[in-house]
């Protein structure tokens, strides 16, 4: 697929200037700050102990002193929400940085080169997009035991050829231009021109699906959770806590509903904050998903 | 043309047989005998080793291999250790639920989201554009599970329209087997249906704004036949694209939501094979799936040369 | 009665102000020249006129074409008029083409929808109007697709699609911008054969005063938005009364000034190509079998001396970047070899070729994609310097770009910015910047000023001249406009299908042509004064 990259002309006062006058950027800004806020927080405090089983509290509804209601145990949902937020940003945000830092020089490297190399890991990636990520994700957490770490690396395997893929066609729509000829004129070796011209011309494109990819982290990991592989209790999670709820529907549907609706919320807000980046820095990039 | 077909089918091949010696490689250095996780613990040392060469397990690593990828093209898949039938059985009572989910499922998808594309690519920047793309927004965040759970609360707990759970058989009649299958297929559909809205609805607005569609609009064709005529065949590639990468997703996808729904499906099975270590099946499974991504994929290369003459000419 | 009247057209796109009170008008039968630089409105005008502006544009005044008020029209009442009434042909033949349908069916598709004829009949017609533009169905047949055909022909697809009904009005947007000379002769003599067979009015749009001359019976000046002046093309461009139209006049013809060449006859060849052949794999056709090579460049020999302006001059896709680009160590030869300073660069490493490099730069075309859009202007103009042996210092790097800056007419201030705040006139001198920095001597610059408007092209041109005589650096211009050749060369290579047919003196080559492919080019060539010259002579 070839790809046009819009190289966009403006300084960063301006960019800044535009950025606060997209709504889709400002939406998700604020949701994913919301969220990555509330992680923090309940570092040091949650409303509840999340790991202390009250049962006469258990199963209750929504109320003013348990705002998301209580689970199965007596434990408040709203505490647990906050500490699973911790769990899943962690493990879809650290997929996201091996993916990039493997899969970026990769894909860079392969356009640098072309010809052989190109293609081998060009089929290489054919390979790995073989397998339906979530099945070998899990696979490997089902093979080497589940736990959060197995799961940021089943997950974070997967995206690897994902930015491969993204900067290899970025680099390739650079590489030809006028540019780049220059500084080869100028005797500078294909490194030095990846990293000097290729790498600061695709770093929208790859913020973006750096988005992108951390919104389908926190899907992967809920998912891997929910079926039992991800982090494991007393230590609460987005999935687990869907699991939890589903035998429980007709008698407490609200632990199914909170957990779920800061899935969609945190998966919304990067989202849009990468539509929003998107916009804003390179308005003809098309992104890939 | 047949130099791009032969490409892409040879690509297709080597990728099938490099993906069945990862899958080979990666179980067989798992840790656990199959002999003795078949015999349990309780047995000696002579019966597993006894077994051991039964299952052809000491033979050497190549051979081994060649016999296990010659016996999937003959479809001799082996035996489950845990049900002890033919895996090729287990396979062909699965995929009976299995397959017509995911179908439903992308035909859903392509049903919905092709036509709200074109509507909102159409009106881009008008209300009903903002809608369509928020609720495609809103789509994509969802995890299809969760929707699933949600679906249940709705239309089996509340409304009591559809069973929330399990499966029938086919032999219950087409309608309750259907029945059972409409809310995960649903629940599978929507988020990818949000997904291929926007990619169609991205795509056509790039196709929109080439310079071939203003020498269209110039022969004096109105806007909504240039879109039909002109735009659209031209924004199928990334489309088909992402079909073809969410029948892989699909795929997998029912691994969670036929868990949801208690479906005896493949990726139920898979599951639990996985737990028990059942590796028969899961190779097996795990096979036939990489080799329906991979038949995708061609077909959609190949559907890229009908849409594309200039990938017919090309090499 | 006029067939297109345009009264105090004034346009806006967003809060921009495009046209400003604009006044135009066609006669049935008349070639009008709508003549103005980048950023004038001229293809804005067009747009109007067929109602096909982009949503945020706002148009007052009046536009009347056969009596139909254009802006007031509806959109089914505009749907009935182009593409039968009114017909149009863009400057970009190579993405005008719908690239999944084919030629046939693209110029049927408009017959078949304004006349409701059968499929049958409006591929005949379309056949019968794709043979009148110059593809006869024999070796183009219906079945082609764009990308079968090349820029030219292409442009001739679309010319067919335009003219397929016989519309009363043509309007022809930079029809041949995009093309070379030959290909633009060829283009610009089948508009003017097809507007004279069915009596068409033409309205030609160009940023070329010698094109519009040769073509139009009256010409409009236009500058930013407004009506610079307008009237009989002959008279106006004869007598030159507004000051607009005699810069833009005597930019066309601009020559700079320059005294004798500068240091030809020292001792060793700057510069020496021998039996240079480059050859590209030609398309897999089938499993086993590739097409024959095709080969770019066919046994090239040259020399230049040291301070020597050369150049190389040839229809597009003759092969002179693909030499460009070997000289310059971009690309290798398949065999012949270079010698650059007496030692070959043909057999070199990248780390071997560094003093080379030092003193061998380049100069590209396009004034906005030859900087990198993220770095500053001190960076980008200071890239070369990376191949001094001796790196210098933080103070030494800025004080040579400030003095390569100050060398090409910009100011030391400019420094700090980023390529996009200047002009593109302005950044074919940083261009130039960056090229002279390491002292080099030799220039290769491929197209240097055919992206630019006139009266900045005179003064780019104006700039290489003097740095020749001041620096005593050898140039070699590739370039397909003979005017430029004329202005800053003194001696002239022509190449044709890989090879040099032609070589000579600059002014004896280009009046006394001798081989084909010379003699085509410079008929080809528009040249203003001899267009003029013509009018005058037609009119008595």
């Amino acid at each position: 697929m070839t790809l046009h990259i819009e190289i966009p002309e403006e300084t960063f006062g301006s960019i800044l200037a535009k950025a606060f006058r997209n709504t889709a950027f400002v939406a998700g800004f604020v949701i994913t700050l919301l969220i990555l806020a509330m992680a923090i927080i309940s570092y040091v405090w949650t409303p509840y102990d999340v790991t202390k089983l009250v049962i006469s509290d258990k199963t209750q509804a929504p109320s003013l002193a348990h705002w998301f209601g209580t689970d199965h145990f007596g434990r408040d949902i709203l505490s647990m929400v906050m500490v699973g937020a911790r769990n899943s940003i962690a493990v879809a945000l650290v997929a996201v940085g091996i993916g990039m830092g493997v899969g970026v020089p990769l894909g860079a490297f392969a356009a640098a080169r072309g010809s052989l190399v190109d293609e081998a890991l060009m089929r290489l990636n054919d390979l790995v997009f073989a397998f339906p990520a979530l099945l070998s994700a899990i696979m490997i957490t089902a093979i080497f035991g589940p736990g959060a770490v197995n799961a940021i690396i089943a997950i974070g395997i997967f995206n690897i050829p994902v930015f491969a893929r993204v900067a290899r066609a970025g680099a390739l729509a650079i590489w030809p231009r006028e540019f780049i000829l220059a500084a080869r004129a100028a005797g500078k070796s294909s490194t030095q021109i990846s990293i000097e011209h290729v790498l600061p011309n695709i770093a929208t494109l790859l913020l973006v699906q750096g988005t992108i990819q951390f919104a389908l982290g926190i899907l992967a990991e809920a998912g891997l959770s929910y079926l039992g592989l991800g982090a494991q209790p007393p230590m609460p999670s987005w999935g687990r806590m869907l699991f939890d709820a589903q035998t429980r529907m007709v008698v407490a549907p609200w632990m199914a509903i909170f957990p779920g609706m800061a899935i969609v919320v945190t998966v919304l807000g990067l989202n849009l904050l990468g539509d929003g980046i998107a916009d804003i820095l390179d308005p003809k990039s098309r992104r890939q998903r | 043309m047949t130099v791009y077909l032969l490409k892409r089918l040879t690509i297709a091949i080597a990728t099938l047989v490099l993906a069945s010696i990862v899958v080979f490689a990666v179980l067989e250095i798992l840790p656990g005998d199959p002999a003795r996780l078949m015999l349990g613990m309780n047995a000696s040392a002579d019966q597993v080793e006894l077994l051991r060469n039964q299952m052809g397990l000491n033979a050497p690593l190549p051979w081994r291999y060649l016999h296990w990828a010659g016996g999937l093209l003959s479809l001799d898949f082996g035996r489950s250790y845990t049900y002890s039938v033919p895996v090729i059985d287990l396979v062909r009572e699965r995929l009976a639920v299995s397959l017509p989910l995911a179908l439903i499922a992308l035909a859903l998808s392509t049903i919905i989201a092709i036509p709200v594309g074109l509507f909102s690519a159409s009106r881009r920047g008008r209300a009903g554009d903002t809608v369509a793309m928020g609720a495609a927004q809103l789509g994509v965040a969802v995890p299809n599970f969760w929707f699933a759970l949600m679906l249940i609360y709705v239309f089996a707990v509340w409304l009591r329209l559809v069973p929330a759970g399990g499966f029938p058989g086919w032999g219950a009649g087409l309608w309750p087997a259907l029945k059972s299958l409409l809310l995960p297929a649903v629940a599978l559909a929507l988020p990818q249906a949000a997904i291929l809205a926007r990619v169609t609805r991205s795509a056509l607005i790039e196709v929109l704004n080439e310079d071939y569609i203003r020498t269209a609009r110039a022969k004096g064709l109105p806007y909504r036949a240039v879109l039909w005529r002109h735009a659209l065949r031209n924004a199928m590639i990334p489309v088909l694209t992402i079909l073809g990468l969410q029948f892989a997703f699909l795929l997998a996808g029912t691994i969670i939501i036929e868990n949801v729904f208690y479906l005896p499906g493949l990726g139920r099975l898979v599951f639990q094979a996985i737990t028990q270590r059942d590796l028969i099946v899961v190779e097996s499974v795990v096979m036939l799936l990489v080799a329906a991504v991979i038949a995708v994929n061609l077909l959609v290369d190949l559907s890229y040369a009908v849409v594309d003459p200039r990938l017919r000419s090309r090499q | 009665m006029s067939l297109l009247e345009v009264e105090n057209l004034s346009l806006t796109i967003g809060d921009t102000p495009i046209l400003k009170g604009m006044e135009l008008s066609v006669a049935p039968g008349e070639v009008m020249g709508l003549v103005g630089e980048s950023g004038s409105g001229k293809s804005m005008t067009a747009l109007t006129v067929m109602q096909l502006l982009p949503h945020a544009a706002r148009a007052s005044g009046r536009v009347l074409f056969d009596g139909i008020d254009i802006l007031a029209a509806t959109e089914d009442q505009m749907c009935a008029l182009r593409g039968d009434d009114i017909g149009i042909v863009f400057q970009e033949p190579m993405t005008a083409l719908n690239p999944v349908k084919t030629i046939g069916e693209q110029v049927a598709e408009g017959i078949r929808w304004h006349t409701r004829a059968s499929r049958a009949e409006a591929e005949e017609r379309a056949r019968k109007m794709l043979d009148r533009v110059g593809l006869p169905s024999a070796k183009f047949p219906l079945s082609r697709y764009p990308h079968e055909l090349s820029g030219g022909q292409r442009q001739r697809v679309v010319i067919a699609i335009a003219c397929a009904l016989k519309p009363k009005l043509l309007i022809a947007d930079e029809p041949t911008t995009a093309l070379d000379v030959v290909l633009q002769a060829q283009i610009l003599d089948l508009l003017r054969d097809l507007v004279t067979e069915s009596r068409m009015g033409l309205l030609l749009i160009s940023h070329d005063l010698a094109v519009v001359t040769e073509m139009a019976d009256r010409i409009t000046i236009l500058r930013h938005g407004e009506v610079m002046e307008a009237g009989d093309t002959a008279r106006t461009l004869s007598e030159q009364l507004h000051p607009y139209t005699r810069q833009l006049a005597q930019a066309s013809m601009h020559v700079p000034a320059r005294a004798r060449p500068h240091g030809v006859g020292s001792s060793q060849l700057l510069l020496q190509v021998e039996g240079v052949t480059r050859d590209y794999p030609g398309r897999r056709t089938s499993l086993f079998r590739r097409a024959p090579d095709i080969r770019a460049v066919d046994d090239v020999s040259l020399s230049m001396a040291p301070g020597q302006s050369v150049a190389l001059v040839g229809r597009s896709g003759c092969g002179k970047s693909t030499l460009a680009r070997m000289i310059l160590a971009l690309d290798r030869p398949s065999s012949g070899t270079i010698r650059f300073r007496g030692e070959s660069i043909t057999d070199k490493s990248e780390a071997e070729l560094k003093p080379a490099r030092r003193d061998m730069q380049v100069v590209f075309q396009d004034p906005y994609g030859s900087f990198d859009p993220r770095q500053k202007v001190e960076k980008l103009v200071a890239e070369p310097l990376h191949v001094l042996d001796k790196k210098p210092t933080r103070a030494e790097r800025h004080e040579m770009v400030a003095h390569a800056l100050h060398e090409v007419g910009l100011d030391q201030r400019d420094m700090d910015k980023y390529p996009h705040e200047f002009s593109g006139g302005q950044r074919q001198r940083l261009s130039i910047a960056r090229a002279i920095i390491t002292r080099p001597k030799l220039v290769v610059a491929d197209e240097p000023v055919s992206a630019l408007d006139v009266s900045i092209r005179a003064q780019i041109l104006d700039l290489f001249a003097e740095l020749n005589q001041k620096l005593g650096i050898a140039y070699l211009f590739i370039t397909h406009d003979l005017s430029v050749a004329r202005a800053v060369t003194d001696e002239v290579l022509v190449m044709h299908d890989g090879k040099i047919v032609e070589r000579g003196k600059t002014n004896e080559v280009l009046d006394h042509p001798q081989s084909e492919a010379a003699k085509v080019l410079v008929t080809a060539a528009p040249n203003l004064q001899r267009a003029i010259a013509r009018r005058m002579q037609e009119q008595g």
